[in-house]
């Protein structure tokens, strides 16, 4: 029982780093035997993941599988626990990495060995991110994925890679330093950075309203919000697929998950009077990002801007702080982390062949490409929340959510549903249907083997939790209950102490 | 014989000084086992002064202290110093400057910089710091026929000299008003009144910052590293400031204590700019050397920012920093010394590019290094500036640790840049890859533990937990 679960899946995927950077030989046996590790120890890892998510007990709110060592003597204790919302997101990384090794090895043909090292890495600061309960180990795992990710964009990307990767890093970092500052302050306002010490007593008012902001600016960069979301479509476009994957599906979720594991935790006075502020920007996210969306001729950039406009349900659905809207940010986010993810796969397997992102330059696919266009379609309507897959559970909730928070808020937030329908139906209907215009697109392959299993399975866990999400939502259930009960306590002590 | 019992250490390596410089002179040109002798003395050195009593003792008419703090610095340096003669061991060699002089003026450096840590008078001080600057200035020069060596060493020693003419007026200046040169009788006569003093004080601020490189009295900084030879940059870029830092925190929370707001504005505004300079002047720099003295007076800028805030746990953040810089530093200079292709040097960080495919191994050397040195997590550099925060922000000097984080972002962009060169950029001509294992043995022994700090970071806040200043 006391074996450290959390420790070993945080670890696992950096000892076959480690192996793959100390394996010898010959070019051709390290490339097949790093291929080898970086395959067994994602798929390890995620079957470990699953096997904590059916040991984690759903009935109790309070975090399980602690693990707490002391780490700067008297200052900081390495500290690492779940609780439901994190659990699923510890299963979404799991499950995605494996997806981009094997997307990675058919479609990277250079530095193989160093983008399985990258990729593992990176995987382990993630998980990190998602097990920490402290808020400067957070920050480690969380500025840590700015390394390997710098390194996928700029060494696998395209041609633009240079400029995407430095704006991708310098973007984050500078955001991300001011939540230092914050971390630090909380240190020295209530001696502690123990998330668990931390969410059970509260953090004077006058000083709330800036931590607050700080760790916003963080989140609001990496989530990311208008009007900073602008490093989001470079990196996207310039990255490589698996790049891509991994930026939409877990790098952005960080900062929601942040949203309501810190901000909501940590400072509800702030939250509460900062509410207005995030539902504006989110919906000039949605409405905006989906009409710069419309006018798209990349693919990839259209996604990207798809995603801001999904993040921006996430945003709204958090800070309605009702049970309905936040268990849709969450769906969401997992829905989003599956099906952009698909979508950036989708768009990659065009790209592996005709070396082209422009919308233009294909037409009429279905005729060449059936398979393909079969699970193009599940991707597309999930994207847009049709009933019956998971993105419109996501949606759904958050509106219902919204809706009793704040009603002009939900009217224009759904106007992004249309508008999504919109863009992504013509997007659909420009690659796949019409006639074949370009006569190179006639010789096309439909999907291989690995595309075929890696998509369909995708496709099949959208279907599944869309008709069926009660899986996660009985997972996260207690835990969200807990979050909105804290936070109502606390708010209520405020006011009434304000009112005295 | 007690007295001569505590400086023993310094006493060792004056007469091996000594005895090396004899033989020196019954050898014309090369004495094979001089770089042999020379790291054995330092070695010897080493191992009395970590033997040296765990208690506060002055000795010299109380002028000459040994506590935790010069004993700490004092193993830095001497450490440091055989590691940095171990890197450039190579260099030496293939640049046929491995004199027998060149060994023994870096030994006397060394002592003087030993003196300096433990001077607690202001004459002491300045004998040590001039024993260890002219040292300084002749390695400079090293390379006789080379232009740009012998700039530097000039340009080195003429603002050095006035810079030091500086401390002096400041030095006489303190003595003229407070009656004393030691560094007690100072503090105890100093108050918010005596401006002559405070007048001295700002002088000799100004001196020590030009010592530590800090803006804007850096100005020979770029060049000189620039010039000297690259064995005798790296030793610039790491020995002498852990002297430099020591008599700086001394002569602020011994003699000055007392004036603490007085000097405080001005430390806090050579931090900040030396933050902003190192961070925005290194941006447009190609020649490697010239980015490492903007980035060590970066660094500087914010090993001082602790200095600034006027409280304990502050100078231990302050000397955390420096040895994590420290470190950083040799396995960073270690890689510029790698960079070599026939007996050639290079310095230009475009001959770096693609690298990674030539020697992947090296490349993720410098890859740690250099985000280390931009401070990004989970690399040591990162908890450097985080303890250097943690004791800024605890004494609410935001204005200070919000621009120091607001530079570290902007100086993250040019080791970027050198990242981006050895990565992403197409590969050129390769570099040799056959090292001696000293510089192999530095490099790794830098990149390990910059790379694994993060498993057990209190093993540094152990060390430093001892460290009072008296």
């Amino acid at each position: 029982m006391n074996f450290p679960i959390l420790s070993a899946i945080i670890s696992i995927p950096a000892i076959g780093a480690i192996f793959i950077l100390i394996t010898q030989g010959s070019e051709k046996n390290i490339e097949k035997n790093s291929k080898y590790v970086a395959i067994f120890s994602s798929i390890v890892n995620f079957l470990l993941s699953l096997f904590l998510w059916f040991s984690f007990d759903k009935t109790i709110s309070d975090f399980q599988f602690i693990e707490n060592k002391i780490w700067i003597n008297g200052f900081i204790n390495f500290q690492l626990g779940i609780d439901g919302i994190s659990i699923l997101f510890i299963i979404l990384t799991t499950f995605i990495t494996p997806i981009c090794i094997f997307s990675g090895i058919s479609s990277i043909k250079h530095k193989i060995k160093e983008f399985l090292i990258a990729i593992l890495v990176l995987e382990t600061l993630m998980l990190g991110v998602f097990c920490s309960l402290d808020l400067v180990i957070f920050y480690l795992f969380f500025e840590g994925g700015l390394i390997p990710m710098f390194l996928i964009i700029g060494i696998w990307g395209g041609s633009r890679r240079v400029y995407s990767a430095f704006k991708f890093f310098l973007f984050t970092l500078l955001g991300s330093v001011l939540m230092l500052v914050a971390i630090i302050s909380i240190y020295w306002i209530t001696g502690s950075t123990d998330v668990i010490k931390l969410l059970n007593l509260t953090i004077p008012e006058k000083y709330q309203y800036l931590l607050w902001l700080a760790f916003f600016s963080s989140f609001a960069v990496k989530m990311p919000m208008w009007p900073v979301h602008t490093w989001l479509p470079d990196a996207h476009v310039e990255a490589p697929t698996t790049g891509s994957v991994i930026l939409a599906a877990i790098l952005l979720k960080m900062a929601g998950y942040g949203f309501i594991r810190f901000s909501l935790g940590l400072f509800p006075v702030a939250s509460d009077y900062f509410t207005p502020f995030i539902f504006s920007l989110s919906v000039i996210a949605i409405i905006y990002t989906s009409l710069v969306a419309l006018m798209q001729e990349d693919m990839k950039k259209l996604i990207a801007y798809s995603s801001v406009a999904h993040m921006g349900f996430v945003s709204i659905g958090i800070f309605s702080l009702t049970k309905q809207g936040m268990e849709g940010s969450i769906i969401q986010m997992l829905s989003h982390g599956l099906i952009s993810a698909a979508l950036f796969l989708c768009v990659g397997v065009l790209y592996d062949r005709m070396q082209s992102r422009a919308i233009s330059s294909y037409s009429g696919l279905v005729n060449v490409m059936p398979k393909y266009s079969l699970v193009f379609m599940i991707f597309t309507l999930g994207a847009l929340g049709l009933p019956g897959t998971s993105g419109f559970v996501g949606e759904f909730l958050i509106l219902v959510g919204v809706f009793q928070k704040s009603i002009i808020t939900a009217f224009f937030a759904s106007f992004g549903v249309i508008l999504g329908a919109a863009y992504m139906l013509w997007l659909y209907k420009r690659i796949i249907f019409g006639k074949i215009l370009n006569s190179e697109l006639k010789k096309l392959k439909d999907l291989n083997k690995t595309e075929f299993y890696i998509l369909y399975l995708l496709a099949f866990l959208v279907l599944f939790f869309g008709f069926y999400p009660e899986p996660l939502l009985n997972t996260i259930d207690i835990s969200i209950d807990n979050v909105i009960k804290n936070y109502q306590v606390d708010l209520n002590l405020f006011l009434s102490q304000r009112n005295n | 014989m007690n007295i001569a019992l505590y400086i023993l250490p310094e006493l060792f390596l004056f007469f091996s000084i000594s005895l090396l410089l004899m033989i020196g002179i019954f050898y014309k040109g090369k004495f094979k086992p001089i770089k042999f002798l020379t790291i054995t003395s330092l070695f010897f050195t080493l191992a009395l002064v970590a033997n040296q009593p765990n208690e506060v003792i002055k000795i010299f008419s109380e002028n000459y202290i040994i506590d935790n703090l010069s004993i700490v610095m004092k193993i830095l340096t001497l450490l440091f110093c055989i590691l940095v003669l171990f890197s450039s061991n190579e260099y030496i060699k293939i640049n046929n400057i491995d004199k027998v002089e060149y060994f023994v003026i870096t030994l006397s450096s060394v002592l003087g910089m030993l003196i300096m840590i433990s001077s607690y008078d202001l004459i002491l001080f300045y004998l040590g710091l001039e024993l260890q600057s002219l040292c300084l200035y002749i390695l400079a020069s090293f390379k006789r026929n080379n232009e740009r060596s012998t700039e530097a060493g000039l340009k080195y020693f003429i603002l050095s000299a006035l810079a030091t003419g500086l401390l002096l007026y400041g030095c006489s200046l303190i003595y003229g008003f407070t009656g004393s040169t030691n560094f007690e009788i100072i503090s105890n006569n100093l108050n918010d009144k005596n401006f002559g003093a405070i007048f001295g004080i700002v002088f000799i601020i100004i001196g020590l910052a030009f010592k530590i490189s800090a803006a804007p009295f850096h100005m020979w900084t770029p060049d000189v590293y620039e010039g000297s030879p690259t064995s005798v940059t790296s030793f610039f870029a790491i020995v002498p400031k852990v002297a430099a830092l020591t008599v700086f925190i001394r002569f602020m929370y011994v003699p000055f204590i007392n004036v603490v707001e007085h000097w405080q504005t001005i430390v806090v505004f050579l931090s900040i700019a030396s933050m902003i300079l190192g961070a925005v002047a290194a941006i447009g720099q190609n020649n490697i050397k010239r980015l490492m003295a903007y980035s060590s007076i970066g660094h500087m800028g914010y090993a001082l920012a602790g200095v600034a805030t006027g409280t304990i746990e502050g100078i231990q953040s302050s000397i955390i920093y420096l040895i994590i810089y420290l470190v950083m530093n040799l396995g960073a200079f270690a890689c510029i010394f790698m960079m070599r292709i026939e007996n050639n040097y290079y310095e230009n960080i475009n001959d770096l590019s693609g690298l990674s495919k030539n020697q992947p191994l090296l490349s993720v050397s410098f890859l740690v290094i250099f985000f280390s040195l931009a401070g990004i997590p989970p690399l040591a550099g990162f908890f450097a500036k985080f303890y250097i925060f943690m004791s800024v922000i605890k004494v609410e000097m935001y204005a200070l640790a919000i621009i120091g984080l607001l530079t570290t972002v902007i100086s993250a962009f040019y080791y970027l840049r050198i990242i981006k060169i050895i990565y992403f950029d197409k590969a050129k001509k390769p570099f040799d890859q056959i090292y001696d294992w000293g510089l192999r043995a530095s490099l790794i022994i830098s990149t390990i533990s910059i790379l694994l700090y993060f498993i057990y970071p209190s093993i540094l806040i152990d060390i430093i937990a001892s460290i009072q200043i008296y």
